[in-house]
């Protein structure tokens, strides 16, 4: 029989030749080294995601990569990140990483409130490392993704993140991620955030780019989220480059009785891919995924996503809206899976998008995999122009077009937003949506009385 | 006032005519009611006026003082005096009620060359007229039209129209709907707003909203063209004998 060699593209060779020659100097000995090793094994079994793989159909990374960018390592700082870290937007406690590496000199580690602990991720691989490596292992869905596989052989460095059991956060934990842009790197890190039973807290992922090179970046962030805990998180990706290629995994395992929110905010996003991986690992449990993407020009977002039922009587909840103009791509994916013990499983799963013009482009395809006979699971996916009736009505009353379509996406978009809990955080997202809009033509502010 | 001469209309996409060389007139002070069967094109008529788009004008114009309202835009027509209040006033979730009334009045304002409203004149207002038609405030906090009752919707309508002033307001079926306070309320406020300088086309299947908002006159409606017109007591008549004389099918 003869053994198939799959051809490599030059940026897989550039891989194997990056971690051949970084792999030694990675933080993290013994099982970790270990995991690394397997797990670049695994992508260059794979190769970069490509577009015959069903899970990464519509985001063609191996067309995307044409060539690997060199790691980021920590450098200097350009002036245009000491600007951006003199804004405060979101009040509570900041974590701040650059280019993918933790910065605790920027970061308000004196004052997290009691029960929070935090260390670098390169510091927890080098001191503990077969509970780190037990950590960082993948669940059953996300195994065989090669992005993810990347991220484990090649993360510098992260953080982990620890909220004792009964912690009531009164404010969110930012996690403020910036790319320097300062030169073209290639970006790996791993957040890992535990929450113990019955506590409950936000975190709040803010992604941006200060300056004019792109990026390749693959990020992921994990929640394991304790019994009865209950977590909220909230992304925020703006301002990247064009060209940057962002890929951001997020992975939940969510207990008994828990909750597990998230709502997130995608402009200006460069290729996006937001793959989520929610397992249900306790009973009674709820999670929620909810997002919205404005794009335009050439921008692609690809919100990927699998819940895992694995337990009985759990609820999931799904929102996904996408305003896509130019000549922009979107993208829904969304797969619940019920397992067949996983009765009384609840769940519902929405995709809506927006064309507003003729070159824009929108895929959808949410699939449901029930192996369990007492379920109560749907979905539905929509792709549409902007509604005339609904403009109509506006402009009778007087609001001149550019107004009166500014304020029909303001609500579709709005459906998302309210799912914020936090007030700033909220206004914020409003705020990034009047942006996004006001950047269309000609379209005026509106007042909000 | 509101001049409307041959006006001929069929559906944008389709091969469809509905208005057939239509002529009304409606003057300043009048209260015109339109009455017809199904499919006599009465919609159409009203949302031709307002300035929908999915509607080709094949002949004749429109002309509001002489302005001919066919060479503008919904929102221009709008700012020149004319109000159409919807049969299914649409929701607009996500924006509050109020946000939607300040924007409305201030872009009429401006498309008129006129000042913005300031804030708490703007309060004043809304809360004034507000109150008028048993509307209550935290209803106009609330995202527009969503949630409401038929009768909250059209309450809504006719505030819009006591707030925004125009000189020529089209009530498009306005009783649909309604239950007999609703009904009493929404005329009530249609009636208060009755002057010399504004005129009313009131658009109906029934005599029974014009006991409430009593027209001077009435129109028939048949096949997209005004076959009949007389005073308030053609309604009366009409209610007796049907629109079958008329040659119409719903």
């Amino acid at each position: 029989m003869a053994i198939i060699t799959p051809l490599k593209t030059a940026a897989e060779q550039q891989l194997a030749e990056q971690f051949a020659n970084v792999k030694a100097e990675l933080p993290g000995a013994g099982p970790v080294r270990k995991l690394r090793e397997e797990a670049f094994a695994g992508f260059e079994a794979k190769g970069l995601p490509h577009r015959r793989l069903e899970s990464w159909r519509y985001t063609d990374l191996r067309s995307l990569v044409r060539e690997a960018m060199p790691l980021a390592r920590r450098s200097e700082r350009p002036q245009a990140v000491a600007d951006r870290l003199a804004i405060q937007t979101i009040p509570g406690p900041r974590l701040v990483s650059i280019d993918g590496i933790f910065s605790p000199a920027d970061s308000d580690l004196d004052t997290l409130p009691e029960g929070v602990t935090v260390r670098s991720l390169a510091e927890a691989l080098t001191e503990a490392p077969e509970a780190m490596a037990a950590a960082l292992e993948l669940p059953e869905v996300a195994r065989d993704d090669s992005a993810l596989m990347l991220n484990a052989a090649f993360a510098r460095d992260g953080m982990v993140i620890e909220i004792a059991p009964g912690v009531e956060l009164a404010r969110p934990i930012l996690l403020l991620g910036i790319n320097s842009g300062a030169k073209e790197t290639a970006q790996y890190s791993r957040v890992l955030v535990t929450v113990g039973a019955g506590a409950k807290a936000t975190v709040v992922e803010q992604c941006e780019s200060v300056g004019p090179a792109p990026n390749q970046v693959n990020s992921a962030l994990s929640f394991v989220v304790g019994d009865k805990a209950e977590v909220e998180h909230v992304r925020l990706v703006t301002r990247q480059r064009p060209e940057t290629v962002l890929v951001q995994s997020l992975l939940a395992e969510v207990g008994a009785h828990a909750s597990f929110a998230s709502v997130a905010l995608a402009t200006c996003c460069g290729v996006l891919r937001q793959q989520s991986f929610v397992r249900y690992a306790g009973e009674h449990s709820r999670a929620a995924l909810r997002g919205i993407n404005l794009l335009r020009k050439q921008e692609h977002s690809d919100v990927t996503l699998v819940m895992d039922h694995a337990a009985a009587h759990g609820e999931s909840r799904e929102l996904f809206k996408n305003i896509i103009e130019g000549e922009a791509t979107g993208v829904f994916q969304g797969k619940v899976i019920v397992r067949p013990h996983s009765q009384k499983t609840d769940g519902g799963m929405k995709s809506n998008a927006l064309l507003l013009n003729d070159g824009a482009t929108m895929f959808n395809k949410p699939e449901l995999e029930i192996f369990a006979d007492d379920v109560v699971c749907g979905h539905g996916a929509t792709v549409a122009q902007m509604d005339g009736e609904q403009l109509f009505y506006l402009m009778a009353r007087g609001l001149p077009r550019p107004q009166a379509e500014a304020l029909v996406l303001a609500a579709f978009a709005g459906e998302v937003t309210e799912f914020v809990s936090d007030e700033t955080v909220r206004e914020i997202f409003m705020r990034e949506i009047d942006r996004w809009l006001s950047q269309r033509e000609a379209a005026p502010k509106l007042e909000t009385v | 006032m509101l001049e409307i001469r041959n006006l001929v209309v069929k559906i944008a996409d389709e091969d469809k005519q509905i208005l057939n060389g239509l002529n009304l007139t409606v003057n300043a002070g009048e209260v015109a009611a339109i009455m017809g069967p199904n499919g006599s094109g009465k919609s159409t008529l009203s949302y031709v006026i307002a300035g929908k788009e999915d509607y080709e004008v094949l002949d004749g114009e429109i002309l509001l003082n002489g302005e001919n309202l066919l060479e503008m835009e919904a929102d221009a027509r709008a700012a020149a005096g004319i109000f159409l209040a919807f049969q299914y006033p649409l929701e607009i979730p996500g924006v509050a009620t109020m946000t939607f009334l300040k924007a409305a009045m201030n872009a009429q304002r401006k498309a008129r060359g006129e000042a913005e409203l300031l804030t708490p004149d703007f309060i004043k207002q809304v809360n004034s007229a507000a109150d008028g038609l048993g509307i209550a405030r935290d209803m106009l906090r609330r995202p527009l039209n969503v949630g409401f009752s038929g009768g909250e919707k059209k309450r809504m309508e006719i505030l819009q129209m006591a707030l925004l002033a125009p000189s020529m307001c089209i009530l498009d079926e306005t009783d649909s709907g309604l239950d007999i306070d609703a009904l009493r309320i929404v005329a009530d406020g249609v009636n208060a707003l009755r002057a010399k300088n504004r005129g009313f086309l009131v658009i109906t299947h029934y005599q029974r909203l014009l006991d409430h908002i009593v027209p001077d006159t009435v129109h028939v409606m048949s096949n997209g063209r005004i076959v009949r017109t007389g005073g308030k007591e053609l309604a009366l008549e009409l209610e007796k004998s049907g629109y079958a004389s008329y040659g119409e099918a719903a």
